[in-house]
């Protein structure tokens, strides 16, 4: 019978003093873990509507590097088949040729790059090309900033201001022309 | 005068407000904004596999983006049907559609940048025939929407 007694007495009580900094330890976990996805993508600025009567400004053959993409993705470089790992350096090796060699571009301010693609390509090649494109941009950005002793084009891009001129991107200005297919459905 | 003072001491320390169902508040607060938090309010009626790049940017100013949804239309039992084009919460049957309500968003935030998420599989048709309205819209900054690309080994 006393036993019984002192059983009754003693009242169990979880410590309840740590819960809040279980709650808040949970809460900071999930604040620290949670992604609001980003959206990434590749930015392009698109042509303006043109004038019926005004045709685009021409440009010279050399200037233009013209990539054609087929229905099966395959890659016709200045109407020679290619291979999608060889436009990297194909571009670069267009957009810094400062006149040297009759085939590429006479100058990066002049140099465009053309893509044009046929109505039946799929989207993911044509987004392969276009990335292969761009990253050779980013190539030639990355070796420029590097030039004016800035370790990528990124940290160099941090480094100006917010109106100040890209003198990167003034000297290699990223001219991608996007064709539009003859056989649109 | 030091019993008064004992008195009100005691008093006072009566009063304290119970902590110990502080956590449950909080965790009731944690549940509720959990549970009534809708990370989607579009309903995305064409399945949209995104594509690969290395060469991406990041849109830092979410509220300056627009949707646009090009993929095959998700059937039930898993099926795909055409092609289609979708913007906000409902599918585009006339592509010149795109023209207007673009032209609408764009005459409200002339910063717009349209977002082209498209499928895959997709044909470069329907992506140029969007394109095309948007140039006649006069949205004319857009993003190829796609994933990032695991470095190839």
């Amino acid at each position: 019978m006393p036993l019984l007694k002192k059983k009754q007495r003693k009242s169990p009580e979880i410590p309840t003093s740590s819960m809040a900094d279980i709650a808040f330890l949970l809460l900071i976990f999930f604040l620290v873990t949670t992604t609001i996805d980003v959206d990434t993508g590749i930015g392009m600025v698109l042509p303006p509507k043109l004038e019926e009567e005004i045709d685009p400004p021409p440009v010279k053959e050399r200037n233009m590097l013209k990539i054609l993409v087929n229905e099966t993705g395959q890659v016709l470089l200045e109407d020679k088949p290619s291979q999608l790992t060889l436009i990297r350096d194909e571009v670069v090796k267009h957009v810094t040729n400062f006149g040297a060699d009759v085939n590429y571009s006479e100058r990066p301010g002049v140099a465009v790059i053309s893509i044009k693609t046929s109505g039946k390509t799929p989207y993911n090649s044509y987004i392969e090309v276009l990335d292969e494109v761009w990253m050779a941009y980013f190539q030639i950005w990355d070796n420029e900033a590097r030039s004016l002793g800035f370790p990528d084009y990124a940290t160099y891009q941090e480094s100006l201001g917010p109106d100040a001129e890209n003198a990167v991107r003034e000297k290699f200005p990223a001219a991608i022309s996007i064709a539009e297919p003859d056989d649109t459905v | 005068m030091s019993q008064h003072f004992k008195k009100k001491k005691a008093s006072v320390s009566a009063n304290d407000i119970p902590t110990a169902s502080l956590p449950d508040i909080i965790f009731m607060l944690l549940i509720f904004f959990m549970v009534t938090t809708v990370l989607r309010e579009t309903t995305v009626q064409v399945r949209t596999l995104l594509p690969e790049a290395e060469a991406l940017t990041k849109i830092e100013q979410k509220r300056l983006v627009s949707y646009v949804w090009v993929g095959p239309i998700k059937k039930p039992g898993n099926e795909l049907g055409a092609t289609s084009v979708q913007i906000d919460d409902a599918l585009v049957e006339d592509y010149s559609v795109i023209r207007t309500v673009m032209y609408r968003k764009w005459s409200e935030q002339p910063k717009l940048i349209v977002s082209l998420r498209v499928d895959q599989t997709s044909e470069m048709g329907i992506v140029t025939k969007v394109q095309q309205e948007l140039r006649e819209a006069g949205t004319l900054r857009i993003n190829y929407s796609s994933k990032r690309e695991l470095p190839a080994n």
